[in-house]
């Protein structure tokens, strides 16, 4: 049945995660384990060097396939896919992934903003955002892109995380149809 | 439904810089192209992408501004120590067996690469053997490259990256301080040539022995990746080493079949007898 579904991605998740973030992916992916039918999008602000340990932790932890991504790589749905250190990811059309070097956006690269408007931008309506710890403003504009897109977005509570500012910032935006604790964040998935 | 019409007004406004201007912008991949866009439309506080149409047309400074975002700069010296290791230690004794080698660095933005493969060659007793070609479609970013001067705080990224590759000595043997600058000293750029050539328009370069385009692709779409790597192919001698960015790959592409892998993780690849 997921076979089928393999060959058209009809809609995906895009988490952002910063500092804290390493632990908070960990706790809600394995909770969610496989149980997942579209792609899901992490971009977590890291150095060059560190994806390997992030790739091997999330398949572990999830029991999918779980990839460091390269340029115009195509999705498949019930696939993790990580932003590489060092270039921003992008969502290049409804199958494709893309890379770019751009300037860094908020000191980061990889960007959640890039990440999440470039979701926005291909997926409209058919994207969830999700907001995670970190300790600056990477993912408000992001979030607001999505959310004008019509999309859905999910932040963590700040009081839950790690880190709060990234969460606040997120929140500020008046965007957020959702507050969740990482819990909450991985029953929500579920319910996706 | 302003979005329902994205497309049509994306392709429009291509078609327009292309007839007024003749930059050929329409198989760029569309994602980093819609983040330039979108910023362009911020700055000219319009709501659709076809607001941009006239304004490019008719103001070539906000074109030229445009033109400028769209080629994106932004590189280092010995960026990927890795990858350059990876070249001295397999690539280089390669190359020693012939009497003079011909290397293109394809998209060099402002040089670094160039200078780092001028300073690894100098270290293998093998610049003076050498011919760098280094070009990009940007005039601005090739005056930089040609003056060889930057900022002195970068100094010690590229130091580091510099050791990191396998280097020698320091890089402050290879360059002159001062006015908050360091230069590249003139003897590296003797065997460098900095040229404007635009991959998506001009032709084949010629029988160079290696070609790198490292992280110029990404910027386009598939088929236009296809293009430009037959390019890249056609300008390489049998058995001619290619380089790719890091995160770059030939899997996708047609030409695929005309290379052989040499260092999967570095991305290099061979041109097939
Ligand atoms: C991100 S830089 C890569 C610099 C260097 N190769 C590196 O990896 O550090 C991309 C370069 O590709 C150039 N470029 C983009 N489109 C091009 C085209 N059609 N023809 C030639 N160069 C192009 C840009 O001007 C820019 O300098």
């Amino acid at each position: 049945m997921s076979d089928t579904a393999a060959s058209s991605v009809e809609r995906i998740v895009v988490v952002g995660a910063s500092a804290g973030g390493f632990s908070a992916l960990q706790t809600i992916f394995s909770q969610l384990g496989s149980e997942f039918n579209f792609p899901i999008l992490v971009c977590k602000h890291l150095g060059i060097g560190d994806e390997k340990g992030l790739v091997n932790v999330l398949a572990k932890r999830t029991g999918t396939t779980v990839l460091l991504s390269q340029d115009k790589l195509p999705m498949h749905n019930g696939c993790i896919y990580l932003a590489p250190g060092n270039y921003h990811l992008q969502v290049e059309s409804r199958n494709t992934l893309s890379l770019s070097i751009d300037d860094r956006v908020c000191h980061s690269r990889p960007a959640i903003d890039v990440l999440f408007e470039s979701a926005a931008d291909a997926f409209g309506e058919n994207v969830t955002a999700i907001v995670l710890t970190g300790a600056n403003s990477d993912g408000a504009a992001g979030v607001r892109a999505v959310k004008e897109a019509g999309g859905k977005v999910v932040v963590q509570s700040p009081g839950s995380a790690e880190v709060k500012a990234m969460p606040k910032a997120a929140i500020k935006t008046g965007c957020a149809d959702a507050i969740l604790d990482l819990a909450g964040i991985a029953d929500y998935l579920k319910q996706q | 439904m302003t979005e329902t019409y994205q497309d049509l007004e994306l392709q429009l406004l291509l078609e327009a810089v292309k007839t007024r201007y003749g930059y050929e912008f329409t198989h760029y991949a569309r994602a980093s192209m819609m983040r330039r866009i979108r910023k362009h439309m911020r700055a000219a506080k319009t709501d659709r992408i076809s607001d941009l149409i006239p304004l490019f047309i008719h103001d070539e400074t906000a074109f030229a501004h445009f033109v400028k975002d769209m080629s994106v700069t932004v590189t280092e010296m010995f960026r990927d120590p890795d990858f350059f290791q990876a070249l001295r230690k397999n690539i280089i004794p390669l190359l020693k067996t012939f009497p003079f080698i011909k290397i293109w660095h394809a998209g060099c933005a402002t040089g670094q690469e160039a200078y780092s493969m001028a300073i690894l060659l100098d270290e293998e007793n093998l610049l003076d053997r050498c011919q760098i070609y280094a070009t990009d479609f940007n005039e601005n970013s090739l005056k930089i490259a040609r003056s060889g001067i930057y900022p002195d705080s970068e100094l010690s990224l590229y130091e580091g990256n510099y050791s990191k590759s396998g280097g020698y000595s320091s890089l402050e043997k290879y360059c002159s301080r001062g006015y908050d600058s360091i230069k590249f000293n003139g003897r590296l750029l003797e065997h460098i040539t900095f040229a404007n050539h635009n991959l998506v328009s001009d032709g084949v370069f010629g029988e160079m022995n290696l070609v790198l385009c490292r992280n110029v692709l990404i910027y386009f779409n598939s088929e236009l990746q296809d293009r430009v790597l037959k390019l890249l192919i056609d300008s390489l001698r049998s058995r001619g080493i290619l380089c790719l960015g890091r995160r770059e790959n030939i899997q996708f592409s047609q030409s695929s079949e005309q290379l052989e892998t040499i260092d999967r993780h570095q991305r290099i690849f061979r041109k097939k007898v």
